[in-house]
């Protein structure tokens, strides 16, 4: 069991470039789906990285490619209609896009799991919730169903749930909302994984169980040294949990920064919006911001930045040219290490 | 008024849409009914069954637009099982002649009216006693529903087709009215339990809710607002049921028990034509296959109309 | 549990005793007098019927035969047929064990073939495979199980030679081959068409997602997974089917002659023989009630979202 990645065991919580390699390594990631209306490209040259022990979250609205991404990573896409024209995605150094079926199946559950949003839904309703954590163990450990149901047991006290042993064979609608989040951990859980994607995990949840359930999955992330992907659209979420954070728009990454970073000072005005929209203490009274317009239709983006027709900044310039990735750097030009932004007017955005 | 049957199933019953829109304003929020009906027009399923049930009515109210031949001479002499003549189109002799030398098509061009008649009335007496019953037990609930349902389950209970029979022999003389009944009298109870789910479902509403809240009458909420809502699913299952009642009318009419001579009808012509299956199939084959082109026209209006109606199957 | 299968049985007892009346209520109202029948052309003294009558107790009003008719039942007595004077209880022993191996047969065969139909074009809906499917399940819906039966019999014994037209009385399994899948040909279609939906439905939840996220082979995430889900609105259309084969033989049996109940209730109506046809109806009736409790029962152990109270 590979618990700690040899290459990883110097901590890099703030530098993903460095020379150990990252755990999983997204390349230049593609995604379409063909639709009767056309061709929507929902992803569209998504670079980046994770590290054992690290925690990315993966920022955006709905629409903006940050579930596809994570599907196109699982192997779960529906495939017709989507389709990966290009791109790479490496786990330990290898395209899992260039395995096999079986061998993609073996990385499932084993090396890379993942927690869905709406456990009740995403939870088969007609099995006992101990066979389904023990059905990990018998699949790809082929454990006896004593031992897998001991296992489940151990699993469900592990995240936390009250009176294991006498609930393992209840359903799913049996449990409440935060329980059964606690039991899709469970499940990702289950083989010891080396990455974690956890799409929403706490969007459904009500706020108060939405700290316990995140609590409960840093606590896990350190004490299995996991890497995480945490796929959402609260910015709130994020700061306490994250190191670094990749913002999604139409199916780009548009701007990647440390965590604390990219509160103190944005470097694409979407990022800025979506910051300030956040409601604030200390701004009682005022009106709150919000971005204006809506996320773009995925079979007709606007040309130039995605963004541009909803964007406060934009000029000529950003109706015609894709912005590209680029480094973010001081005003004196001292690289700020690990901070990207998709932006022609970065600099005004970080600076100005 | 067979007609309306065709008409009514994308029908505007909710106030909300006037007519059947070409739903061009993009941004207005349809209807369920006009959204179905959007999908109903694309649909081959719909319009392949919409248009063999135009045909098929047609026939059926005018069948002395198909042929000048009287489906009842008989000509011993020159026909008697005479071989269809296929190249011969809508002539007397198309289909060749059965053992007592009268027209194959002809009969099968005036069959086609009591059969249709038997499934079209037995389908709006049924779905209009299902309803009322199935809303009714629905909506009080109570001591109401468990007699109503009671009911529904004593008659749903008795195997339609043997039922059918014994109603069938205890009349003396079998005219089509006595058919139509003997089939609406055991046939209600499907219809009555899909009205009665439905209105269960419906009555947890807000809209509902709030009428009651606003001091609507009881008939005002059951008639504006239950029924316009719980009608999709009847009409898809009547829709269906009816291409069963006509199956059922031929099957009763094949055991001897259903529409007699000197009726005009399918099933009674399938049951004469039993007897020669070994030497001139035909004379059993072409009414058997108006009746399954039949049946096949109503159960594929009904599927276009609920995988219009059903977002879930969207 | 418990508690709700007793409250179904309860309930059941009105269902019983109402479907029995009325069909008992309908042979009361048939035309024609099985005593008179039996004299023939003969002129017959009046009073000789009318004695005869009242020993068969013909002569009581119709709530009064319904009471006698009820109480032979709970000793197993179905009634005397008039014109032979053989128990109706021997009839229906003779005639129902045919139609219910009929029955059984047509049965397994709606199970295994239109479950394989369903879930084969179900997994891959909208597919060619899938129109396929449709169109036949289509054809076979329409087309009345009277024509479909001449069809086999004309192309499989008259043409083909493979099958003889009429079945034996012993009914063999294999005699019994054609009518079953005639028999069965209309749930069959229906079968089919529920489990590809239900599959197809099922395909697309959250949970089939979890599935494969979980890393499970695919037999599995199928096999266990979506089979699970997809069969419980099935089980619960077959449970009502089984009555549904029993009453519908009655068409296949004239087709086939085969010596079941079908044939028995047909000769009986001919011969305004009341007894033997509410017997026969009243058990078709019972095993309706039967299985529909089962399946109710069984629909609460393949979903446990279902709780009865």
């Amino acid at each position: 069991m590979t618990i700690i990645d040899k290459t990883a065991d110097v901590p890099a919580p703030r530098g993903s470039n460095d020379e150990s390699g990252p755990l999983l390594e997204v390349r230049d990631l593609h995604v379409e789906f063909h639709t009767r209306d056309g061709v929507a490209k929902a992803v569209n040259g998504v670079n980046y990285n994770v590290s054992a022990g690290e925690t990315l979250a993966v920022l955006g609205e709905s629409g903006s490619g940050k579930s596809v991404t994570a599907q196109a990573i699982m192997g779960i896409l529906d495939m017709p209609p989507g389709r990966i024209p290009k791109g790479e995605i490496l786990f330990r150094g290898q395209d899992m896009l260039k395995m096999s079926n079986e061998e993609r199946r073996q990385i499932r559950g084993q090396k890379i799991a993942m927690i869905f949003q709406d456990a009740l839904s995403s939870l088969n309703p007609v099995l006992s919730v101990g066979y389904q954590l023990g059905e990990m163990f018998r699949v790809h450990k082929g454990m006896s169903k004593k031992d897998a149901k001991a296992k489940a047991i151990a699993l469900m006290d592990r995240v936390r749930i009250p009176a294991a042993k006498e609930r393992i064979n209840d359903y799913p609608h049996q449990f409440s909302g935060g329980m059964r989040q606690r039991i899709m951990i469970a499940m990702a859980l289950a083989l010891e994984p080396d990455l974690i994607i956890a799409d929403e995990p706490t969007t459904a949840l009500d706020v108060t169980v939405q700290a316990q359930v995140m609590d409960l999955l840093a606590e896990l992330q350190r004490d299995f040294n996991m890497g995480l992907i945490l796929i959402t659209h609260d910015l709130g979420v994020v700061a306490d949990v994250a190191d670094k954070i990749a913002v999604m728009y139409a199916g780009r990454i548009v701007e990647t920064a440390p965590v604390h970073e990219i509160y103190k000072r944005p470097a694409h005005p979407y990022t800025k919006g979506l910051l300030e929209s956040i409601p604030r203490l200390d701004q009682k009274g005022q009106e709150l911001y919000a971005i204006k317009g809506l996320p773009p239709n995925l079979l007709h983006v606007p040309s130039g930045c995605a963004f541009n027709p909803r964007c406060t900044m934009a000029q000529d310039i950003c109706r015609t040219d894709i912005p590209a990735l680029l480094p973010v750097t001081e005003r004196d030009g001292t690289e700020l290490v690990g901070r990207g932004s998709a932006c022609h007017f970065w600099k005004e955005t970080i600076h100005g | 008024m067979p007609e309306t049957l065709k008409e009514t199933t994308p029908d505007p019953t909710v106030e909300a849409t006037a007519a059947p829109v070409p739903a061009a304003a993009a941004g207005k929020p349809r209807s369920l009914w006009s959204d179905a009906w959007h999908d109903l027009r694309r649909s081959p399923l719909f319009v392949v069954s919409a248009i063999l049930i135009v045909f098929l009515l047609v026939m059926a109210v005018f069948p002395g637009l198909f042929t000048g031949a009287d489906p009842r001479y008989a000509d011993l002499a020159h026909h008697y099982l005479q071989k269809p003549k296929w190249g011969n189109f809508f002539q007397e002799d198309w289909f060749g002649y059965d053992i007592q030398g009268r027209s194959i098509y002809a009969r099968v061009v005036y069959g086609a009216r009591a059969s249709i008649m038997v499934a079209v009335v037995v389908t709006v007496l049924v779905t209009v006693l299902g309803t009322v019953v199935g809303m009714l037990a629905g909506y009080f609930g109570g001591w109401i529903d468990t007699i109503l349902s009671r009911v529904t389950d004593i008659f749903f209970g008795v195997p339609f087709i043997l039922g059918a029979m014994v109603v069938l022999t205890s009349f003396a003389e079998r005219h089509i009215w006595v058919v139509i009944l003997a089939l609406a009298f055991l046939g209600w109870t499907q219809i009555a339990r899909v009205a009665r789910g439905s209105v269960l479902t419906i009555k947890q509403a807000d809209y509902v809710m709030a009428a009651k809240a606003l001091g609507a009458s009881t008939t005002r909420i059951l008639l504006r607002h239950i029924l316009p809502n719980a009608i999709a699913p009847v009409i898809v299952v009547a829709t269906i049921a009816l291409g069963g009642y006509i199956s059922a009318e031929a099957t009763l009419s094949f055991l001897g028990i259903g529409l007699a001579e000197p009726t005009v009808s399918w099933g009674v012509d399938i049951s004469s034509g039993q007897e020669q299956l070994r030497n001139a199939a035909f004379v059993l084959i072409i009414p058997s296959v108006m009746v399954s082109i039949t049946v096949l026209a109503f159960i594929m209006l009904g599927d276009a109309v609920r995988n219009a109606l059903d977002p879930k199957l969207r | 549990m418990g508690r709700y299968v007793a409250r179904r049985l309860l309930q059941m007892i009105p269902v019983f005793l109402g479907s029995t009346m009325l069909v008992f209520a309908m042979m009361y109202a048939l035309p024609g007098d099985p005593v008179r029948a039996l004299a023939g052309e003969q002129t017959v003294d009046p009073a000789q019927i009318a004695a005869m009558k009242h020993k068969l107790g013909l002569d009581l009003p119709l709530w009064h035969q319904y009471w006698n008719y009820l109480t032979g039942l709970f000793h197993w007595d179905f009634g005397t047929e008039i014109a032979s004077g053989r128990p109706v209880a021997d009839t229906i022993a003779d005639a129902f064990p045919i139609t219910i191996r009929l029955a059984l047969f047509a049965f397994l065969f709606t199970v295994i073939v239109g479950i394989s139909m369903g879930v084969f074009a179900g997994l891959k809906a909208d597919t060619l495979r899938d129109r396929g499917l449709l169109i036949l399940t289509l054809l076979l819906i329409s087309v009345p199980s009277f024509v479909l039966g001449f069809l086999g019999q004309y192309l499989f014994a008259f043409q083909l030679g493979w099958v003889d037209p009429n079945v034996s009385a012993e009914a063999n399994w294999s005699e019994l081959f054609l009518p079953a899948v005639v028999l069965g040909s209309l749930s069959l279609a229906y079968v089919a068409r529920l489990t590809r939906t239900s599959v197809a439905e099922n395909l697309r939840a959250d949970y089939m997602r979890t599935a494969v996220a979980k890393g499970l082979p695919r037999r599995r995430v199928v096999g266990v997974h979506l089979m699970r889900n997809s069969m419980i609105p099935v089980v619960t259309f077959l449970g009502t089917d089984l009555g549904a084969l029993l009453g519908g033989a009655v068409v296949t049996e004239g087709i086939f002659n085969v010596q079941g109940v079908g044939r028995a209730v047909f000769g009986a109506l001919q011969h305004r023989e009341g007894a033997t046809v509410v017997g026969i109806v009243t058990l078709i009736v019972i095993v309706y009630l039967v299985t529909s409790l089962l399946v109710d029962l069984l629909y609460a152990v393949l979903d446990p979202r279902i709780r009865y109270a």
